[in-house]
């Protein structure tokens, strides 16, 4: 009896010592297409990503470069203060996207042109994304204390889906 | 007035709670009956208290009281009454009363219901529990208490964020909370029994319900959370991959987890000292998905505001309960002899399958969720782990899970023959197999998600079915049928849960496989075609609603000429919050969604419009909800109703029916 139980004990060790290692190749193998790096758009001029990566931009919605109503086709540029990176994206913007408010966008950058297939614009009228607020730090552009947190703020995505 | 005595009730709570997390415990070791006894009184007096001061603060919101900071922050005169009820957990703070409330309800519970328990089990139990209801008191009233005051009280409040104004939404976070709480009972019962060094059938029997009732909640809670987000958020997407919904679906799938290995322990006295260890790691992934949703350092999707001081707190709440069980637990566990012996071939196998499976892509989950801030931390990299790192590497664990299933619930106890077993499923099997060849024939050239859909979601509820089947013993059919209303309810609640994954799993893949879109500039009056449907921009026209301004589309859906649907997708200002919502209409189907959505109004005339083709759309709630449900059937079983202790006392002997 003694041995049967050791040998099941055994048996279960083994089976969670592969599914753990199928699950590190599975997960050493999707972070390889399942990440996303963040840029501002000062690294992204400085450094210009493949136009087969896919990253996350994030800075403030330029003041008045918003062209809506110009077909599917929203265009903006996204700024950190430091340098302006265009933006196309073919969707629904979320709700709460303005000029001057923070965005974080996830796609690619082809042709000195951010096409996002994801835009994110968190807040509740004073909130910023973290990683904005960090970008705009690096370049000087932010005082702590304007960024007041508020309660309870629920964010809005819109994607075009499918793609 | 109310106000105050609602704080100086949860402060007075706050004193019981630490009185009943000391007082039992030392009774139980002492063994002085007095001590023991005085647990079930204060858990009462707890429940009743936080009750009151729940009440009070509910109350400042029906009435807009706006001397409350709280208040005016998450409410308006204008907002209808539901919302006015549901501002008051629509927020950190509010929203941290309730998840004590919850607490004090299940430790209250544990009181009122556990009369069968052993004394000192008991004592444990509600010291244990009432232990972390006074972190989570300590934690409302230091950091976040409602009941702040203002000096000077504005004329009217700011308005509860306008996404929250659903009736969806009102009701998902009761729900989640009462999932994630509830495992707070098992975690309860594993500490309890680590101290008192006995793990056996019966601590099994005792631990299921609870268990049981957490998943129930935390199923529908996540459904509800993912419905909202498919018709509110304007795009249809049901599931992000967010950190906020990852932190929900970790102490779900050890929810699930658990309550099946809990079944080990009850019915073959195996696999004790995993179960406990399950038992609080489920309470510690719940305690790490509150920690990501209110510390802000993960950016979320939905999140409260980030706050550090909050975040260090309940890391701290964290770090010593996860921290004290497992010590104890490294202590006691060598203590815990397993009596049952089982086959490769058997029950307790195919159990130790599923739980090795789920606690895999939960692992899988919780790297992909964690990744960003150990990526941050170590190589100072910002990024984010993306949909598609999920997909690929949580997805084959559960087609995993979902390919064993049918054959695992089969399997005999003990010893089994796996040719035995396979006879009633290989025509099943077979059908599953040739449908979702079927599909694939049919969809050329698409992606093989639609059929692996096909044929796991058919396996999965056939196999269920057969299940039961098995149940009605053998003879005629007549006889069998009949006997089928006799099958224990936790045999049904068994089959109904796990058809309702497949269907589930099989919507999933359905939705993401086939779903279409469309987006274009329609002129009012234009008509477009999509995906077989034609669809008329009609009019749009400003509509005034009881707290917002609404810019409505009438969008009018044919197929073949016949009239499907008049749809009105919204764009919405809420003036007291300052914030526009998207509003889409949908036309709910029984194979497919219409859902449309409004987009800018564009320079030359006309208007953005986006069509989407959503299948199997209502498959994905139906099946959530048959999983709910199946949970309530074994719930309800006979057995749990008489008590546990003595039903097995006169069991003793004899045959047991195998259920579950």
């Amino acid at each position: 009896m003694k041995s049967l139980k050791k040998q099941r004990r055994i048996q279960i060790i083994l089976l969670a010592s592969i599914a753990l290692a199928a699950s590190t190749a599975l997960i050493g193998y999707a972070m390889r297409d399942g990440i996303n790096l963040f840029r501002s758009p000062s690294e992204i001029l400085a450094a210009p990503p493949e136009a087969s990566e896919t990253f996350r931009i994030g800075g403030l919605v330029a003041p008045g470069t918003i062209e809506r109503g110009q077909g599917a086709e929203v265009r903006f540029l996204v700024t950190d203060g430091g340098a302006d990176v265009p933006v196309v994206f073919a969707g629904v913007l979320p709700d709460l996207f303005a000029e001057g408010e923070g965005m974080v966008g996830t796609g690619r950058y082809v042709d000195g042109v951010f096409h996002a297939t994801e835009i994110l614009a968190k807040h509740d009228e004073t909130y910023m994304p973290k990683e904005v607020m960090e970008a705009l730090k690096a370049q000087g552009h932010w005082q702590d204390g304007t960024g007041d947190y508020g309660s309870g703020d629920y964010g809005v995505t819109a994607r075009p889906g499918g793609s | 007035m109310f106000i105050e005595l609602g704080h100086f009730a949860l402060i007075l709570a706050f004193m019981i709670a630490i009185a009943q997390a000391l007082i039992p415990l030392v009774g139980a070791h002492k063994g002085w009956r007095s001590w023991m006894a005085v647990a079930q009184p204060m858990a009462s007096a707890q429940f009743f208290l936080v009750t009151f001061s729940f009440a009070a603060l509910t109350w400042a919101f029906v009435t807009s009281d706006f001397s409350v900071d709280l208040v005016v922050n998450n409410s308006h005169t204008d907002k209808p009454m539901i919302y006015k009820i549901s501002g008051v957990w629509g927020n950190h703070e509010g929203s941290m009363l309730l998840w004590v409330l919850i607490l004090t309800l299940f430790g209250a519970s544990a009181a009122w219901f556990g009369s069968n328990l052993p004394d000192s089990l008991r004592a444990r139990v509600l010291a244990v529990q009432s232990s972390i209801t006074v972190a989570f008191m300590a934690f409302t009233l230091f950091t976040s208490n409602p009941f702040l005051r203002l000096g000077l009280p504005p004329f009217n409040g700011t308005d509860l964020n306008p996404l929250l104004q659903d009736p969806g939404l009102a009701l998902h976070p009761p729900f989640l909370y009462l999932g994630y709480v509830g495992l707070s009972m098992a975690f309860s019962f594993a500490v309890a029994a680590l101290i008192e060094g006995r793990v056996d059938a019966a601590w099994g029997r005792w631990v299921r319900p609870w268990t049981l009732a957490a998943w129930v909640f935390l199923t529908i809670g996540i459904a509800l959370g993912s419905w909202w987000a498919y018709y509110e958020l304007g795009w249809g997407g049901f599931w992000f991959w967010d950190p906020v919904e990852n932190a929900s679906l970790m102490p779900w799938l050890f929810a699930a987890a658990l309550l099946h290995s809990a079944i080990v322990v009850e019915k073959r006295e195996a696999l004790k000292s995993w179960t406990i260890l399950l038992a609080i790691l489920a309470f510690g992934f719940s305690l790490i998905g509150t920690f990501i949703v209110r510390s802000g350092l993960l950016t979320s999707v939905h999140a409260f505001a980030m706050d550090p001081e909050r975040g260090i707190f309940i890391l701290m709440i964290l770090g010593v309960f996860m921290g004290g069980a497992l010590t104890l637990f490294a202590l006691r566990a060598p203590a815990m002899e397993a009596r049952g012996v089982f086959a490769t071939v058997s029950r307790e196998s195919a159990l130790v399958m599923n739980n090795v499976l789920l606690a895999v892509s939960s692992f899988v989950v919780f790297v992909g969720t964690m990744w960003p801030l150990v990526a941050e931390m170590l190589f100072d990299r910002v990024l984010s782990v993306g949909p598609p790192f999920f997909n690929m590497a949580f997805s084959p664990f559960f087609v995993g899970l979902a390919a064993i299933l049918p054959i695992g619930a089969m399997l005999p106890w003990k010893r089994g023959d796996l040719r035995r077993t396979m006879q009633p499923l290989w025509p099943i099997l077979l059908l599953s197999m040739a449908m979702g060849a079927l599909v694939w024939a049919m969809q050329t050239g698409r992606s093989a998600l639609g059929p692996v859909g096909v044929l796991l979601g058919l396996w999965v509820v056939l196999g269920a079915g057969a299940d039961l089947w098995s149940r009605t013993g053998r003879g005629a059919l007549a006889g069998r049928l009949g006997r089928l209303r006799r099958v224990p309810r936790a045999d049904w609640g068994k089959a109904t849960a796990h058809a309702g994954l497949g269907i589930t799993v099989f919507a999933v893949a359905g939705l993401i496989a086939w779903e279409s879109e469309d987006i274009r500039v329609a002129q009012i009056g234009e008509t477009f075609s999509h995906d077989g449907y034609e669809i008329t921009l009609a009019d749009v026209r400003n509509v005034e609603g009881p707290n917002y301004h609404s810019t409505m589309g009438f969008m009018e859906v044919h197929r073949n000429g016949r009239h499907v649907a008049t749809l009105t997708p919204e764009k919405r200002i809420y003036p007291a919050a300052g914030m526009p919502t998207t509003e889409a209409g949908i036309d709910y189907g029984l194979f497919r969604d219409v859902y449309l959505v409004l987009g800018d109004p564009q320079a030359g005339g006309g208007w953005a419009v986006r069509t989407y083709i959503k299948p199997f759309a209502n498959w994905l709630w139906a099946g959530s909800a048959i999983m709910a449900l199946g949970g309530l059937l074994s719930l309800s079983d006979r057995r749990y109703r008489v008590a546990a202790g003595a039903a097995r006392r006169r069991r003793e002997g004899a045959a047991t029916v195998a259920a579950q």
